[in-house]
């Protein structure tokens, strides 16, 4: 099962290679990973997206506590969370063309950050599912080039009752 | 004028702060100025013939005494010489810190003259790791280094320092504190755990106690003892817990595992409670995971979270130290009327256990006429001193037989390379445990293949006149690699035959050491008595062993522990 881990790292030099050394070196998947500053710039958040069984996930959080350099770890996958990604993706266009893809754009409430006279790059931002579908309904058209973000995630606050 | 000291003179003195009194190392450019500085400093230093023999001696030196071993080496080869040494340490959670020497800050990465990035090298074998960029994170990064490997599940710390932070001008100022946010190791036990832990084995009708090496890394011994007779339990303890129980206590039952005694496996396969401590369930103590000890519920104490459920699953963990957990457990046991009838309804399990331990005991079939068996000269060695030594091993044959066949009362007096089995490992080990304990009587057991690993330390221990005594057991091969290959391998001898190597004996004298020799039984005793008068300088005995003897019994990999290979 796939699993949304975020760590709460010191950010001093060489700890992301401590991170992505800990998963190559015991064998455990990186599907994707994103790093940047917190508030607290002496603090780095980075967000994992891996898989594995229970045992497996039992010991990423571990080993990953285990880490001198690791603050926290909190795995969001039994936790109402939001989760985002960004993907631009450069899609080739033509006077037939622009309308639809401008209309497919706005249901899905992307943007186009880029024209040229073949092309449209549009911006989305949504969770895994939705880039997978405007992906999906843009690549008929001719996808040039896509560039997608790791995942970040954050947990959603507590309802009121 | 007040002259300002250097980075390091400052670090040296920082070491002293610390308590250290001996560092091993070996001089190059990038440490030339510790060298300077050396030379008129108070500090013990050793010096080493490579910079492997280094790391062992100071991770003898630390299983010796539990304080950590210090080394310190220049920047490329150098530093890549200590990596066997740095991942032996951190499989056997071994306080060292290692001090590596590296460029000028200003030429890293620039591919330039003996450099190497040691910090990434050695970043999957230590606990954690440093580069010193500036001269004013160099007194705090010493302090949390000493810090880190000593406490929670120690290990090696490795810290490069760039010749320009050397010799920076600096000030003395150690700091007394330390405090790393995300760094808080949790020694206390869970009460509630520790409660629920103690009412199963109460409950129990075959329980045995699994010690480890974390019986010996938290000073527990003591507690394990306590803990263990109270309440009238069979122990057993792995390769790295020997000596954490007494070896000659009547309830002990000897190593388990592919090479632990008939007894010890048979109860691990028959008990109700394994109550596992300072352990890890490596592979080489439970043979097939998915058949050990098929009927226990498993109580895991260990100060490593990682360690639990790693392996195997447990049923009731406890995650602290376990010097601390043993002495809440101890405080659970209950009032003489209620232990009374706990220790009455373990007497049938004792039976089996008797029965067992009566079926197959530890042997050898000694030739009085014939070649010298090996077990035969660890048992020699045991009778010479009593059991008052502290011995270190190789790996191979020589190793199992240490540890079936000497008997260890004490932690601490049983040293050898048990996570990684380093060849190699034993010698410069015995030299650092003797530094350690100048008054000890320090045996390493060799085998004829390992030995030869890190040989140029005679050098090393002519040098500091050091007594340790090295008895070889010289079969001329690869002896367990040769016993692989007679089982499991059709008898196909590929390369483990290594009859061609030196006479030990004029080696032992070419160096300025003391060489002798056995060829039959009976000249056992002799050879150990004459050894053991020497007082000033390393003694190696090169006893001509029998080459077809093989370890026993053997649970062959992947068998579970009850599928024994017996004599
Ligand atoms: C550095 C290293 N290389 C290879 C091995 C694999 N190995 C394990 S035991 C052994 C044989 C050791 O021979 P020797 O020291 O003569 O001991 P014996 O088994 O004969 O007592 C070998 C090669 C090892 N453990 N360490
Ligand atoms: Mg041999």
């Amino acid at each position: 099962m796939r699993h949304t881990i975020s760590v709460l790292v010191i950010n001093e030099f060489g700890v992301l290679s401590r991170i992505s050394g800990l998963f190559s070196g015991r064998g455990f998947n990186i599907e994707s990973l994103s790093v940047a500053e917190t508030l607290d710039p002496k603090i780095s958040r980075m967000t994992i997206v891996t898989s594995g069984d229970d045992k497996v996930l039992e010991q990423i959080n571990k080993q990953l506590n285990k880490l001198v350099n690791v603050i926290k770890v909190y795995d969001f996958t039994d936790e109402e969370h939001i989760e985002r990604e960004l993907a631009l993706i450069k899609v080739t266009c033509n006077a037939d063309s622009r309308a639809e893809i401008l209309s497919i754009v706005d249901i899905f409430r992307a943007k186009v950050v880029d024209v040229s006279p073949r092309s449209y790059t549009v911006e989305i931002t949504g969770d895994e599912e939705k880039i997978r579908a405007i992906t999906e309904l843009l690549r008929p058209f001719g996808i040039k080039e896509i560039v997608r973000t790791g995942r970040i995630a954050m947990a959603r606050s507590p309802k009121q009752k | 004028m007040e002259t300002r000291k250097n980075g390091a003179e400052v670090f040296l003195e920082c070491l002293l702060k610390e308590g250290v009194d001996t560092i091993f190392g070996f001089p190059g450019g990038a440490v030339l100025p510790v060298y300077d500085a050396l030379y008129d400093s108070k500090l013990n230093h050793i010096l080493v013939r490579h910079e492997q023999g280094a790391v062992h001696m100071a991770d003898g030196y630390a299983r010796a005494t539990g304080r950590p071993g210090v080394v310190v080496v220049t920047s490329g080869p150098g530093a890549t010489n200590t990596v066997t040494g740095i991942a032996t340490a951190y499989m056997d959670s071994v306080p060292l810190v290692v001090f590596t020497g590296q460029v000028p800050t200003a030429l890293i990465g620039n591919d330039a003259f003996q450099e190497a990035d040691i910090v990434g090298i050695t970043r999957p074998c230590t606990k954690h790791n440093y580069l010193v960029k500036d001269i004013k994170d160099l007194q705090r990064i010493i302090k949390e280094a000493f810090y880190i490997a000593t406490t929670g599940r120690p290990g090696p710390v490795l810290v490069d320092i760039p010749k320009d932070v050397f010799t920076a001008p600096c000030e003395l100022k150690y700091p007394d504190k330390v405090h790393i946010e995300s760094y808080q190791p949790n020694y206390k036990g869970h009460p509630g755990q520790i409660k629920k832990a103690m009412d199963f084995i109460l409950s129990a009708k075959r329980p045995v106690v699994y010690a480890g090496g974390g019986v010996i890394l938290s000073n527990a011994a003591e507690e394990l003892k306590n803990f263990t007779t109270k309440l009238n339990l069979p122990a057993t303890t792995t390769l790295m817990g020997l000596g954490s129980f007494p070896g000659t206590h009547p309830l002990f039952m000897g190593m388990l595992g592919m090479h632990g005694t008939y007894c010890a496996n048979m109860a691990v396969m028959n008990t109700d409670c394994l109550i596992a401590i300072g352990a890890r369930f490596d592979d080489r103590v439970t043979g097939k995971i998915d058949e050990f000890a098929p009927y226990a519920g498993i109580v895991h104490v260990d100060i490593d979270p990682t360690s639990i459920s790693k392996n195997v699953r447990v049923d009731i963990p406890i995650v602290g130290d376990v010097r601390d957990v043993l002495k809440d457990m101890i405080r659970l046991i209950p009032a003489q009327k209620e232990l009374k009838a706990y220790k009455d309804g373990l007497k049938d399990w004792h039976n089996q256990l008797k029965g067992w331990n009566d079926t197959h005991q530890l042997s050898y079939k000694f030739e009085p006429k014939g070649k010298i068996k090996p077990q035969y000269v660890v048992e020699k060695l045991y009778e010479a001193t009593g059991g008052d030594a502290i011995v270190t091993t190789e790996v191979g044959q020589n190793q199992m037989w240490a540890a079936q066949f000497f008997k260890y009362d004490r932690p601490r007096t049983f040293i050898t390379s048990g996570g990684l089995g380093t060849m190699g490992f034993g010698f410069p080990a015995a030299i650092g445990a003797q530094i350690a304990c100048p008054e000890a009587t320090v045996i390493g057991i060799a085998g004829d293949g390992s030995f030869q690993m890190n040989i140029q330390e005679l050098a090393t221990a002519v040098q500091y006149k050091l007594p340790v005594k090295i008895a070889i057991l010289n079969n001329m091969v690869l002896g367990m690699v040769r016993q692989w290959q007679e089982f499991f391998y059709n008898k196909r001898y590929s390369h483990t035959c290594v009859s061609v190597a030196p006479d030990f004996v004029k080696l032992a004298e070419a160096y300025g050491a003391v060489g002798l020799r056995a060829k039959t039984p009976a000249e056992v005793e002799g050879v150990i008595k004459e050894a053991m008068a020497v007082k000033d300088r390393p003694v190696i005995m090169d006893f001509r062993v029998d080459p077809a003897e093989c370890v026993y019994p053997m649970v062959p990999a992947g068998q579970p522990l009850n599928k024994m290979l017996l004599v």
